[in-house]
């Protein structure tokens, strides 16, 4: 109980939802930030226009000129080759000019802060920025207080989320098994540290996916998870049993150094996915991966290369399903733009 | 032709099928002066009337090469104002390069869906040879098209649209706009 | 000058009055209460009907980013700040720039107080050396410096042998230590209360071990080296079991709670909203109202302003990299009305819980003394005004009631010793 309503605060105290960050008020996506505050109708039009750009993706021209003449930006405050790599692939799918601007080598490696560094981006006029930060809740400041007319796409903030990822992975389900209503989904892994493992969480469960569950020893186990709406396994054979999905997440070698595991060797034998540890699982059941994997660690090579895997198909579908964010998001910004110059849309002409 | 909107919607609009019946006449007549080789004219639908329309041409003319069809939702030139197109059904089309199309669709206004189609081909490849053919044509060109074959040349009263009822028994129809420019 | 303000309401918490009394004044002396003396002509009479007077508050551990970066805030803004809101002591904490760990430190900070504070300040010394935690800091000379009490902070201390050290060397002194418990390593890089809504947006927790691992470990080694200490902003409702259990064994031993910990909790956190990092972190429900419990009960003495300006930019990042804390000193009114006004605390257990630590350290203040110079406060309960840039008189504008409508604003504090001039 408050005893203040602090929606009566100032705009620059107060906090804005997720919803209402990433959705104008028609409901259009105008960010995309986070997987929590999007309904079930916004993440299925992503996945349908995803489809509809794998399907470009398969023709001869890949290319559509939807943001011909528009920049997007790519600000990776982290390393990450594939990510911004399938980034840069779409927007160019999309006919964009596309921007690499290497913070971490620059500003910000100066102790510039994050606000001063955007803003003197703003300047550059881009339609989109697609940012990668290690502080969570990073994109969300960057939308709600430094470019909020700036179409902002999440590449991962810190532990919080990785929405794009999550919709690859909701596509690759949805084309492989079809609709969620009756699939049972396990993640295994260094749940902890994971902003992949949260939006999914969340993705499966707008989405209306019959179980999640998550696996991991304590020490990877955010306290509370189980309020994501999943349930907690300790023990893989457990965790695996008659489920449809199993999605492995990276181990990173530091979580050694924390005492957070012992060995690698210990972690593989308890929580690897081998051909062993998958016989648990639904004989139909299909195995993905966000990347980059490690072999003998997390997974066996016979199973990341063997039958059951989509983890090739989740980088095509990577590139798919951000050509439909970037091109719905710079959409929405526009549409935006429009309104407020007192504009209104033309019929569509014949 | 003025409509009147006192008159019931579909006395006044045309029967497709004469419109077909004019349209496979001028298209004959076109062959022959232009000399198209009729066996390797790839008929070229815009979805989704288009489609139907060049369906029913093709078999009319007897064309060989199946019906290609095409999807220009994502060539639109209205993204900025009404941002992405709902749904869509993709693109189909053989190697276009130095082939001649017939491009067809079912009505003709401002002229900004044909030259997406034509961005959107030209994205493919490069056809020696585009013909179009409309069924209908409205007034309301906002570009430089015209269609070497055309059904009927209409005129609607302010606030009315006129859409293309399909597949089978292709009929037209009267759709209220809600706005007053058409 | 001979003054009497009549028909006010008066609260005195130390002395259990609470009712219509009519003070009597001279140049800052407390003549009378009630009655005036035959001999007695007041100069000015202040009618007060329906305000409200207090002893003026004393609040422990406040920052007033003096000496330090001025665009922070320096003794001129933050103890008009004080003042506003109702303040007349101040025991400003130690972390300033350079940290106030050395006699001559302490000497120019209450020379320069002397000249441009509006209030009183009785400063806070460090225990060790920088507060690094390794070395002891000349405890003595700080003490005669003028520190009414040494404390560490947050900041740990080396070792448990080096804590027992420091508590030990203390108590030689007579010095009262003040501690907030925290362990640094289970406390590790945390930012928020570890609990779902942290897991949720991605934030490292502070578990509420941190906490109650490192007061449990404070608790004993007080008991063991006889020191009296103070335990300073608590967060949890453990916490507040394990100070209990401490006063009940016969600990000499007191405690306090930020207002805010009191208001809000970790959903406050809910967008990422930087205008709620505070040290220690708000956390749930349950541990809110058991610190709501224990100022009620008597577990909890005090309830402090926990005071930390920062300009725009300090909060104008993501969560984890903003810095944490609230200006806080003018708010401090309100907010403890509004839980007057929920029923949560009763008015004269406030005011005392604003009161109390004049008496702990040993500070003139907090109580009317007939014969005594007295510091008041003049309280208008109904007063209504909004926190904005232009009412607020901190450097700092960082509070989550910016732009809000308050009830309850100090209207005036008299300061006994400068005979209200």
């Amino acid at each position: 109980m408050n005893l203040f309503d602090l929606s009566q605060a100032s705009a620059d105290v107060r906090a804005a939802s997720p919803a209402q960050v990433q959705l104008d008020e028609q409901g259009r996506l105008r960010h995309f930030l986070d997987i929590e505050g999007l309904p079930r109708s916004v993440l299925t039009e992503i996945l349908d226009t995803a489809d509809h750009f794998r399907g470009i993706g398969d023709a001869e021209v890949k290319k559509v000129p939807l943001l011909r003449g528009r920049t997007v930006a790519n600000l990776f405050f982290e390393n990450s080759t594939r990510t911004r790599a399938t980034f840069e692939l779409a927007a160019k799918r999309l006919s964009a000019d596309v921007l690499n601007l290497d913070i971490k080598t620059s500003s910000a490696a100066k102790g510039e802060s994050l606000m001063d560094t955007l803003v003197n981006l703003e300047a550059m006029q881009a339609d989109a920025f697609v940012v990668r930060h290690g502080d969570s809740g990073a994109a969300h400041f960057i939308a709600s207080q430094i470019t909020p007319h700036v179409a902002i796409i999440n590449a991962g903030d810190g532990r919080h989320a990785h929405p794009t990822q999550a919709m690859l992975d909701m596509l690759t389900i949805r084309r492989h098994k079809g609709e969620f209503a009756n699939l049972r989904v396990a993640i295994v892994g260094d749940i902890l540290h994971s902003r992949v493992a949260r939006s999914q969480i969340q993705a499966l469960n707008t989405l209306g996916a019959a179980e999640v569950r998550v696996v991991a020893p304590q020490t990877l186990l955010p306290i509370g998870v189980e309020t994501l709406g999943c349930q907690v396994f300790t023990e893989l054979a457990a965790g695996l049993k008659d489920v449809d999905v199993v999605i492995m997440l990276r181990l990173q070698k530091e979580r050694m150094d924390g005492a957070l595991l012992p060995s690698e060797s210990e972690y593989y034998r308890r929580y690897g996915l081998t051909r062993e540890s998958l016989a648990h699982a639904h004989p139909d059941a299909v195995v993905m991966h966000p990347g980059p994997i490690n072999r003998g660690v997390e997974i066996e090579s016979a199973v990341a290369d063997g039958p059951r895997s989509l983890i090739l198909d989740q980088v095509t579908n990577g590139i798919a399903v951000r050509m439909a964010v970037l091109s719905m998001a710079v959409s929405g910004q526009m549409k935006a733009r429009a309104e407020r110059r007192g504009e209104r849309s033309r019929g569509a002409g014949a | 032709m003025q409509e009147s909107e006192m008159h019931e919607e579909h006395e006044a609009l045309p029967e497709v099928e004469a419109l077909l019946e004019a349209m496979t006449e001028e298209l004959e007549l076109l062959f022959e002066r232009r000399e198209l080789d009729r066996e390797r004219l790839i008929p070229v639908g815009i979805h989704t009337g288009g489609v139907w329309v060049a369906q029913a041409l093709r078999e009319r003319l007897g064309l060989e090469e199946p019906l290609a069809t095409l999807d220009i939702g994502f060539w639109r030139d209205d993204f900025g104002h009404k941002g992405l197109p709902d749904g869509g059904q993709g693109s189909q089309l053989p190697d276009i390069e130095n082939r001649d199309l017939l491009l067809v669709d079912d009505v003709l206004m401002s002229g900004r869906t044909v030259r997406a189609a034509l961005n959107e081909l030209f994205d493919y490849g490069r056809p020696r040879r585009v013909l179009l053919a409309c069924l209908v044509e409205l007034p309301g060109r906002e570009l430089p098209v015209q269609p070497d074959a055309l059904g009927a040349n209409l005129a609607l009263a302010p606030g009315k649209r006129i859409k293309l009822e399909g597949p089978d028994n292709l009929r037209l129809t009267l759709v209220d706009t809600g706005e007053v420019t058409a | 000058m001979k003054r009497s303000l009549i028909n006010a309401r008066v609260i005195d918490p130390t002395n259990g009055r609470d009712g219509q009394y009519d003070l009597h004044l001279d140049g800052g002396r407390l003549i009378a209460i009630g009655e005036a003396p035959a001999d007695f002509s007041a100069e000015q009479r202040d009618d007060l009907a329906g305000k409200l007077v207090t002893p003026a508050f004393i609040d422990l551990g406040a920052h007033l980013r003096d000496p330090g970066p001025r665009y922070k805030g320096s003794l001129v803004s933050e103890s008009a700040a004080a003042l506003a809101g109702g303040y007349a002591t101040i025991l400003p904490r130690p972390d300033t720039s350079p940290v106030l760990d050395s006699a001559s430190h302490i000497r120019t900070l209450l020379d320069r107080a002397r000249d441009v504070a509006g209030v009183r300040l009785a400063p806070l010394g460090a225990l060790t050396q920088g507060l690094e935690g390794d070395l002891l800091a000349n405890m003595a000379a700080l003490k005669s410096a003028g520190c009414v009490a040494l404390t560490n902070l947050r900041q740990p201390i080396r070792d448990l042998g080096v804590l027992r050290r420091c508590l030990e060397y203390a108590r030689t002194f007579d010095i009262t230590v003040v501690f907030q418990a925290q362990e640094a390593a289970l406390a590790g890089q945390g930012c928020a209360h570890e609990g779902a809504i942290a897991s949720r947006l991605g934030l490292a927790g502070i578990p509420e071990s941190a906490e109650t691992v490192a007061l449990t470990q404070w608790l004993l080694l007080i008991e063991q080296t006889g020191v009296r200490a103070h335990v300073s902003l608590l967060s949890s409702a453990r916490a507040v079991d394990l100070v209990r259990d401490a006063k009940a064994r016969g600990l000499d031993i007191s405690a306090d709670v930020s207002m805010a910990q009191l208001h809000w909790t970790d959903e406050q956190l809910e967008g990422f909203n930087a205008n709620f990092h505070l040290e220690p972190p708000l956390r749930s429900a349950v541990d809110r109202d058991a610190l709501r419990a224990g100022v009620v009960d008597g577990t909890i003495d005090a309830i402090v302003s926990d005071h930390l300006p920062h300009e725009a930019a300090a909060k104008s990042a993501p969560f984890a990299v903003s810095e944490p804390g609230m200006t806080s000193l003018e708010t401090m009114l309100p907010l403890g009305l509004a839980l007057v006004k929920a029923e949560l605390l009763s008015l004269p257990r406030l005011i005392e819980t604003l009161t109390f630590s004049a008496r702990r350290f040993g500070l003139k203040g907090g109580m009317l003394e007939v014969g005594e110079y007295c510091d008041l406060a003049v309280i208008d309960m109904e007063q209504e005004w909004r926190v904005s840039s232009e009412t607020l008189v901190s450097a700092g504008h960082n509070t989550p009631l910016l732009g809000m409508l308050l009830k309850g604003r100090v209207e005036e504090v008299l300061l006994g010793d400068t005979g209200y001039v």
